[in-house]
């Protein structure tokens, strides 16, 4: 088996950050000039300029949403809404500046890359720095690039499909990511093509107090198959940072795909991400997400399930730490007859941190015969913090079957005592019945995401216990 | 002396339950602790394994010349004390075979490969007459009771400690898994020289591990000590003749 090598300070790993050196940055804060400088800086179409318009406007008009986290204390004004760190997107290794080698070198991902990744899109604050497709992916016909890239690739295919899943008046975050976008993935899959490995890509905040707006784009075609896997972490600053994000898939008839997520934002940055699949008959979306750091998140992966047929699912992780807010569940509509769904919803809270589980289930009167299972566990670490679920249900149809499971335990004495009678200290003790609780999710990752999110979780016991 | 307990006086929750106990046990030693119901034989044991839900309020207790109430659990596991519970924990999502690498590894400052482990677990579970499938089950996660009992020993098995204490672990188990159970104490003590503090209802145990001294405990006092004939007398009067 492979050896993976993990640093054991979680703050030299995590909490650096390297030189900027930016080619391009717009001035703090926004407004139309900023928008359509964006769009003039990355020689996009006019439809897209005006989409952006249309959309800043549509921001501007939303107030901030008055559920989920306290949202108070995030200055718009105060927000570098766009940074290009580099020219055009680097063709090999060897072309990438010098700073952001020495990140993503920290990062591991060279190593990852060598060993596991398919390819990579690293993006380097707002833009893709470096992107490289195996010859494999090539010959398939599968396109992995850089969304600004594919704009200008492919823009008939970017134009039939952007903003359909979640348009810009979907919410006030959908609306500001609309506008100001930048980076991000694109992803298309080729009927009935499967992609054996997993699409990566790694997500970092690197510039004080700059918010992050990337947007990504997936369409599995009819009968493909393939699994996109992302990783953040981000350096520790005092200042708030906005990350607002948008993420949408389109799963073609027959399609699967499958979306995994580990974010460990530091603990100022505001994570708002809208993340939505449209299902066709037959398809299969999974969003596999885990939630780490940040100050707040909010965050509900969604599905809609609009073939017969179509299948949702939603494995999420939550790890509420001291000062965190992680309001995080998922979403399930179904539009269609015999469409089914899983929501398993997992949050660790400790050291006074909270979790939040918010969650919609809904059948319209078309779907008949729908299943939806929704199990959602919380564990609570101490007595400082906590954990509450907000499950909404909207049953328009009697062929329904809805089974909901919910969960709320403590780590007792008694068992942390029997686990250290076995020479484990409270610390290991503590980390074992965490990893033990997410186990059901982390199975579920690819190996060096599993043995990073443990490794974090044991760092984070040290930190919290004694 | 690989254990001596000095006057120990245990509470929980202000109550006291442990009224002036002293014991010794030698290396390699097996010891009987006999007694009804609440007479404080499994608060003793928890106490030498250090369950912060019992105090200390006075005495001493010196394990391999250590002081034990001064250490923390896994300190006192690392001494070589060993407590095979009545009421094990259930731990999900922890599987049996990552587990018993883990404190197979702690215990003696090594870092073992899967592999490797799996070659000296085999034969560990063949003692238990243990399925290598059972590894893949997580910790004593909807286990019978009869299956934490043998889990309990696998344990014991894996850390290979001077001193057991078994705590009931002979009660509610069928003759079969009874042998089995004495089979994995009577293993280490053959190879290793462990020391067997047994608590117990019942003589049945006794005829598998044959004790050299039998203590009677009663209301956190001991009563009598005496050599394995005394659990006989047990066995033919019951506690009466050795109340209050």
């Amino acid at each position: 088996m492979q050896d993976i090598k993990l640093n054991s300070n979680y703050k030299s790993k995590y909490g650096f950050n390297v030189k900027e050196d930016f080619v391009f940055k717009t001035p703090k804060g926004l407004n139309e000039d900023i928008v359509s400088q964006i769009s003039a800086m990355k020689h996009e179409p006019e439809w897209m300029r005006e989409l952006r318009l249309k959309a800043y406007s549509i921001f501007l008009s939303k107030p901030n949403p008055t559920w989920g986290g306290d949202l108070s204390k995030i200055n718009y004004d105060d927000i570098y809404y766009y940074l290009k760190p580099a020219d055009k997107e680097e063709k090999s290794w060897d072309d990438v500046p010098q700073g952001v080698k020495d990140t993503f070198e920290r990062l591991g991902i060279p190593q990852a890359e060598r060993e596991h990744l398919a390819g990579v899109k690293a993006q380097f604050d707002s833009e893709v720095i470096y992107g490289s497709l195996m010859a494999e992916l090539e010959e398939q016909g599968v396109i992995f690039l850089g969304t600004d890239d594919a704009l200008k690739k492919y823009p008939e295919i970017f134009e039939q499909y952007f903003g359909t899943v979640i348009p810009a008046a979907d919410n006030k975050f959908a609306a500001l990511n609309t506008a100001v976008w930048s980076g991000g993935s694109f992803v298309y899959i080729p009927k009935g093509i499967h992609v054996k490995r997993p699409l990566q890509a790694y997500f970092r905040i690197n510039a004080m107090n700059m918010g992050q707006f990337e947007r990504t784009l997936i369409i599995a075609d009819e009968g493909s198959y393939a699994h996109y896997v992302e990783g953040c972490t981000a350096p520790v600053y005092s200042k708030d940072s906005l990350h607002s994000a948008v993420v949408e898939v389109i799963v073609k008839p027959g399609a699967r795909f499958r979306y995994t997520t580990i974010q460990n934002w530091s603990n100022d940055v505001y994570n708002l991400v809208t993340k939505r699949a449209r299902v066709e008959k037959n398809g299969v979306m999974e969003w596999v997400d885990g939630n780490l750091g940040s100050r707040l998140t909010m965050k509900y992966p969604s599905c809609y399930l609009v073939g017969e047929g179509a299948h949702g699912e939603v494995l999420s992780i939550a790890y509420a730490g001291k000062h965190q807010h992680q309001d995080a569940g998922a979403k399930m509509v179904h539009l269609a007859p015999n469409t089914s769904s899983t929501i398993i919803s997992k949050s660790v809270s400790v050291l006074g941190g909270r979790s939040s589980y918010r969650g919609l289930v809904s059948v319209t009167p078309t779907a008949n015969n729908a299943k939806c299972r929704v199990e959602c566990d919380a564990l609570i670490l101490d007595a400082e913090s906590a954990s509450d679920t907000y499950p909404t249900m909207k049953i328009d149809n009697d062929t329904a079957q809805i089974e909901h499971e919910a969960t709320v335990s403590k780590v007792g004495e008694e068992k942390l005592f029997y686990l250290m009678s076995r020479g484990l200290t409270e610390a290991e003790a503590m980390g074992l019945v965490v990893s033990g609780f997410i186990e059901p999710i982390v199975k579920e990752l690819p190996l060096e995401y599993a043995v990073e999110l443990n490794r974090l979780i044991e760092l984070e016991m040290e930190g919290s216990v004694g | 002396m690989l254990l001596q307990i000095n006057n120990l006086r245990v509470s929980i929750e202000d109550k006291e339950i442990l009224k002036g106990i002293t014991l010794k046990l030698g290396e390699g030693e097996v010891v009987a602790l006999m007694g009804p119901n609440g007479s404080g034989k499994s608060t003793l044991a928890q106490t030498l394994m250090g369950n912060p839900a019992y105090t200390v309020t006075d005495g001493n207790a010196l394990f391999d010349s250590q002081k034990l109430f001064s250490l923390e659990a896994n300190e006192r596991s690392n001494l070589g004390l060993f407590l095979s519970f009545q009421y094990p924990s259930e731990v999900t999502g922890v599987t049996i075979s990552n587990f018993l690498r883990l404190i197979y590894n702690k215990k003696n400052n090594t870092k073992i490969s899967p592999a490797k482990f799996r070659t000296i677990l085999k034969e560990k579970l063949s003692i238990l007459e243990m399925p290598e499938d059972f590894m893949s089950r997580y910790l004593n996660e909807g286990f019978s009771g009869g299956e934490k009992k043998r889990m309990e020993m696998l344990q014991m098995l894996v850390l290979e400690p001077k001193l057991a204490v078994l705590d009931e672990t002979d009660s509610g188990l069928d003759i079969d898994a009874l042998k089995i159970v004495a089979k994995a104490v009577s293993y280490l003590r053959q190879e290793k020289g462990m020391a067997v503090l047994i608590i117990t209802h019942y003589t049945r145990v006794l005829q598998y591990l044959e004790p050299d001294k039998v203590v009677i405990m009663r209301k956190g006092i001991i009563v009598k000590e005496g050599d394995s004939s005394l659990a006989q007398e047990l066995e033919d009067k019951g506690y009466a003749p050795f109340g209050e």
